[in-house]
């Protein structure tokens, strides 16, 4: 039986940037709120951060120190905290976790990067693409820190886009401009906002080619490796540093492949990953994955952060075009095509859906969507019960047992 | 241990579940020679060797005989003697499949979890579901009723066969039910009704899992001890409901069946065994 360690492939040497850039990051807040020289925005993921940057703001996203809770395993035992306080333990426990953080102040910060307390924001910014409760989170913080609530309001369960769709959208994030510019205390700059438009371009651009290197056979990456390296997708989305780090490691893959380095040795299977990462779970399951010889290859999660409609030229309506055109806000026959082409894309063998307890809108496995899947593409599906942070929804020992029977399926 | 590439000698499986292990002993006939149950306890090694050794000694033949042990269910990586692990859901197919070599529909009802397999006509698996991390529909949820109705498990059947008005008991959840239990003995109701209540509760939870085709095959420790359920599941149905002749040994009895598998196609032997 090999060990974990023989069943991994070499450490990514972008891996000491990926360090630097989220060190980076949190250090700037973290001075930044301490000076109080720059103002500081709360935004969610796929909010209008490229606006908030366009204005000066500094950039936080509490969605991805949420992730952090779950990848150090804080997050089951801060949750209680926030149910205690009327959250209920059905709703996103990334809200859960975070706000049971603030109140017990406790952040995985402190140990990676000696920072104790999150940076205070002048405004919190959010957008409802990705849920409703992305606005009760910040909902909460704008009560708690007496600071100005934003929000976008998009539409969901979308087939076709409609022109009007995008004008409403657009509408509403060129209405935040006149509040932003108050709590900046400075002008819209528009060249700034195509600036961060572009980065944000260029940026999703390069992220797509990287993932775009696991439809080689054999993959240099899987899933578990994607969920780590997005982090500067998401912190640093508008800026030049992400745009940097992508073309480095773009270029380490296009190497691995030209070496055949594959993130899985001996790579006999190929799946599809839909539905959230099971954080505190990621080395566990790259390891399972990895004593099965599989490797995970593409997922509607990774995929997703890519937002290639943005157009410097028309800011406000490309961004309205990029944060609709979303998976997640899209209808039941948008998504079954999307994860159809993406599994042929990716050589899959196999779709795993994780039907994440907390997290409705990225779990879609029920609606009967695997079933449909099956019947349609004759490709085989799997759905495991599990959660993003809340571990107290996810049985290890079943998930095993279930993840190890369906590549003994695939075997057969 | 012989290493033989042939199909000829015996071959073990071992299925330790979170309830009970139980182990086999076949020839290269596939005939059972020998078996064994036993409560798995906290020693799942010692309790798999234990048990393989109580069905050695029924078959006659010593540990020294075997041709190939193969390990299953949840304790299955604790089976010191077995180089081969199988899932017990692949297991339960292949024991199945041998009863019943047809399209069918599994469903295995555990002490701790229950799942629901699909075959094809030669026996490919094609699907299959496990329950939600929930006792509802497996055999935790009959042990918390018996203590609920101060009963010994094995009293359940022959109570559930004597009723005449059966309560209906239409919560998902455990607690919930047991507390509708509850209430239905302060009502006085009889606890023959209750107890044929709680076998049609859990077999509400496990047929709405997922859809029935073809054959039904209810297998499992759950079934084995109250065949009643299969009865009832028949009238739910409306279909007729296949169980193998030793329900509760049929993951331990897959599991033989694909040592003497690998033995006879000594090709794939590295691939099948690859999950250790």
């Amino acid at each position: 039986m090999k060990t974990p360690a023989e069943h991994r492939a070499p450490a990514f040497q972008a891996g000491k940037t990926l360090k630097k850039i989220m060190a980076d990051h949190f250090l700037e807040l973290d001075a930044a709120a301490k000076s109080r020289e720059r103002k500081i925005a709360w935004c969610s993921s796929v909010g209008p951060v490229e606006l908030l940057r366009g204005m000066g703001f500094l950039v936080y996203f509490p969605e991805n120190h949420a992730a952090m809770l779950g990848a150090t395993r804080m997050a089951t035992e801060l949750i209680p905290t926030a149910n205690a306080l009327g959250f209920s333990p059905e709703i996103c426990s990334y809200l859960t976790s975070d706000i049971g953080s603030y109140l017990r102040q406790k952040t995985p910060l402190s140990k990676a990067y000696g920072i104790n307390a999150l940076p205070k924001p002048d405004v919190l910014v959010f957008n409802t693409n990705q849920c409703r409760d992305v606005q009760d989170w910040f909902a909460w913080y704008a009560r708690e820190f007496q600071v100005p609530l934003l929000g976008i309001f998009s539409h969901r369960d979308l087939g076709k886009i409609k022109d009007y769709h995008l004008q409403d959208i657009a509408k509403q994030i060129q209405d935040l401009v006149p509040d932003l510019e108050r709590i900046a205390g400075r002008p819209f700059d528009l060249e700034r906002f195509q600036e961060a438009v572009r980065l944000s371009k260029t940026t999703s651009a390069l992220w797509r080619a990287c993932l775009e290197t696991a439809a080689e056979r054999p993959s240099p990456w899987s899933f578990f490796d994607h969920s780590i390296h997005m982090g500067p997708a998401v912190v640093a989305r508008g800026t030049q540093v992400a745009v940097e780090y992508y073309e480095q490691l773009l270029a380490e893959l296009r190497e691995r492949v030209r070496t055949r380095t594959a993130a899985v040795p001996d790579e006999q299977h190929r799946l599809y990953w839909d539905g959230m990462p099971i954080w505190g779970k990621l080395r566990a399951l790259s390891e399972l994955f990895a004593s099965l010889k599989t490797c995970v290859t593409a997922s509607t999660y990774c995929n997703s952060w890519i937002y290639e409609q943005l157009d410097p030229e028309v800011p406000f309506k490309s961004m309205a075009r990029a944060y609709t055109e979303l998976f997640i806000v899209r209808n039941e026959q948008f998504k079954e095509q999307y994860i159809r082409e993406h599994v042929r894309a990716y050589h899959c063998d196999g779709i795993l859906f994780h039907d994440s307890k907390t997290c409705p809108n990225n779990s879609n496995a029920r609606y009967g969507l695997p079933q449909r899947l099956q019947s349609v593409s004759g490709i085989a599906t799997l759905a495991i019960n599990g959660d993003l942070n809340d571990l107290r929804c996810y049985s290890e020992e079943q998930t095993k047992t279930q993840i190890e029977a369906f590549i003994e399926q695939l075997e057969e | 241990m012989n290493t033989a590439h042939h199909a000829t000698g015996l071959f073990a499986g071992v299925d330790v579940g979170a309830s009970r292990t139980k182990a086999v002993v076949l020839d290269q006939k596939r005939k059972l020679l020998g078996s064994d149950v036993l409560k798995s306890g906290l020693d799942f090694s010692g309790t798999a060797e234990t048990c393989l050794q109580a069905a050695l000694h029924k078959a006659g033949m010593s540990a020294d005989s075997l041709t190939s042990c193969v390990a299953t269910g949840y304790g299955r990586k604790n089976v010191r003697r077995s180089g081969i692990t199988k899932t017990e859901i692949a297991c339960h197919a292949k024991g199945c499949f041998h009863f019943f070599p047809m399209a069918m529909t599994i469903i295995d009802i555990g002490g701790q979890d229950n799942k629901v397999i699909k075959l094809d006509n030669v026996g490919r698996r094609i699907h299959f579901k496990m329950n939600r991390k929930c006792a509802a529909g497996t055999g935790a949820f009959l042990e918390e009723m018996a203590l609920r109705l101060d009963l010994a498990l094995e009293d359940m059947d022959h109570l559930a066969r004597q009723s005449q008005e059966m309560v209906e008991l239409g919560s998902f959840c455990t607690v919930f039910s047991a507390t509708e239990v509850l209430e239905n003995i302060r009502q006085g109701r009889k606890i023959e009704d209750i107890v044929k209540g709680v076998y049609h509760s859990m077999l509400k939870r496990v047929l709405e899992m997922d859809t029935l085709d073809d054959a039904v095959v209810l297998t499992g420790g759950v079934v084995a001890h109250n065949p009643f359920l299969a009865e009832m599941a028949t009238v739910l149905t409306g279909s007729e409901i296949l169980v193998p002749p030793f329900p509760q040994l049929t993951g331990a009895f897959g599991a033989a069946l694909y040592g003497l598998e690998l033995e006879s196609r000594p090709d794939t032997r590295q691939a099948d065994s690859g999950h250790t």
